[in-house]
């Protein structure tokens, strides 16, 4: 399939809605959960998730139900989950992966990531002031929540804190990790900085296919 | 299990004296850096001197150049600390305000027989073969690495 191809099966709205719960789940979904959280039959549930598994957005595994093992356990259920293969269609053609490569190439080399770390910190406060700008009274949470949603993080509550389930520079962070996840750091540290947000703070807690940066309740009540 | 393991070397040059207020970050955090080293999955062994911690006190290439030198089962164990493991990530990430950039190759991987405890001359001559040759089965980096040696071809040898 062509990457435009694969874009295209997630026109159908419905469809779309499926892979979008399915992508936010940390482990796979069967068709019912997947049906029960669209609002859905499962029936046309289990149509659109094979569509997206053959398009190759989500993978299936098979798994028996969590406590049943051995012969009498029944049939293992297919379970979906986000792939980890990434598409990128543009119109016209353009690269800004190559170009953002070349460029982390180079400031690791001449050791610029100060000016990086610096440069991504203000970029993340004037989102973040926007943010806060945009909606006043939203509590802390919601306001961070929002923000890291609408730009691809995949935000979801992990105790008094909040995981980030994605990672927006993936592939650059897997070959210059230092450089990618301090600027990415220092984003998220702007962010919240931005927005006012005291109530969290941002730390480096790398965990196997999330983002490396986890929001912790900020520990400043003199605990 | 290959019978062989990893070995790595880095060397990075200071950009003050360890004893100056602007490496005290780095001189505070090799400690329980290194202490998390130690118990890390794959961690077989790491180069120390007796006179700082780690081995900051070693000048094997010069008065401000200071060395790294560790041992590991497998190339994941030694990925899964340097770059999976928060504190260990954060550490790197503020390597700019301690060192200064190379515009050379300062991190060096190979392969040795399990058991061997590489010197620092087999180190550095490692890094010298990077430097010259570029990344090859005798001295790689985490970008381009190399498999373990087969070892029928050492028999053969």
């Amino acid at each position: 399939m062509t990457e435009i191809s694969v874009i295209a099966v997630l026109e159908d709205p419905v469809r779309r809605r499926l892979y979008d719960y399915v992508a936010a789940q940390g482990s796979g979904v069967s068709r019912t959960e997947a049906a029960a959280a669209t609002g859905i039959g499962r029936t046309l549930a289990a149509f659109h998730l094979d569509r997206l598994a053959e398009a190759g957005l989500v993978e299936v595994t098979f798994a028996r139900p969590a406590g049943r093992s051995g012969p009498g356990a029944g049939r293992p259920a297919k379970l979906y989950r986000r792939a980890t293969t990434e598409h990128q269609v543009s119109v016209p053609p353009r690269d800004y992966r190559a170009a953002a490569e070349l460029l982390a190439e180079v400031v690791d080399v001449t050791g610029a990531e100060p000016e990086l770390q610096r440069a991504a910190r203000s970029r993340g406060a004037a989102a973040g002031r926007a943010a806060r700008q945009q909606s006043l009274v939203l509590p802390d949470d919601d306001l961070v929540s929002n923000s890291l949603e609408a730009q691809g993080y995949q935000p979801y509550r992990d105790g008094g804190g909040m995981r980030l389930r994605n990672c927006p520079f993936h592939l650059l962070a897997d070959r210059h990790p230092p450089l990618i996840c301090g600027m990415n750091l220092a984003l998220l540290e702007g962010l919240l900085s931005g927005a006012s947000v005291t109530s969290l703070s941002a730390r480096l807690d790398p965990r196997p296919g999330e983002c490396c940066v986890v929001l912790e309740e900020s520990k400043n009540n003199g605990d | 299990m290959t019978g062989y393991h990893l070995a790595e070397l880095n060397i990075g040059t200071a950009r003050a004296p360890v004893n100056s207020p602007e490496m005290a970050g780095f001189m505070a955090g090799i400690v329980p850096v290194n202490a998390l080293a130690d118990t890390a999955p794959g961690f077989v062994w790491r180069l120390q001197d007796g006179d700082g911690p780690g081995a900051t006190a070693l000048r094997p290439c010069g008065p401000d150049v200071m060395v790294n030198m560790s041992v590991w089962e497998d190339l994941e164990s030694l990925r899964d600390f340097v770059y999976r493991n928060g504190p260990h990530l954060d550490f790197m990430r503020r390597r700019r305000s301690w060192f200064h950039p190379m515009a050379v190759p300062y991190l060096v991987l190979w392969w040795v027989p399990a058991g061997h405890i590489p010197g620092l001359d087999e180190a550095l001559s490692r890094l010298d073969l990077l430097r010259r040759d570029g990344p090859g089965p005798r001295a790689f980096t985490f970008h381009d690495p190399c498999p373990p040696p087969v070892p029928a071809a050492e028999a053969a040898r």
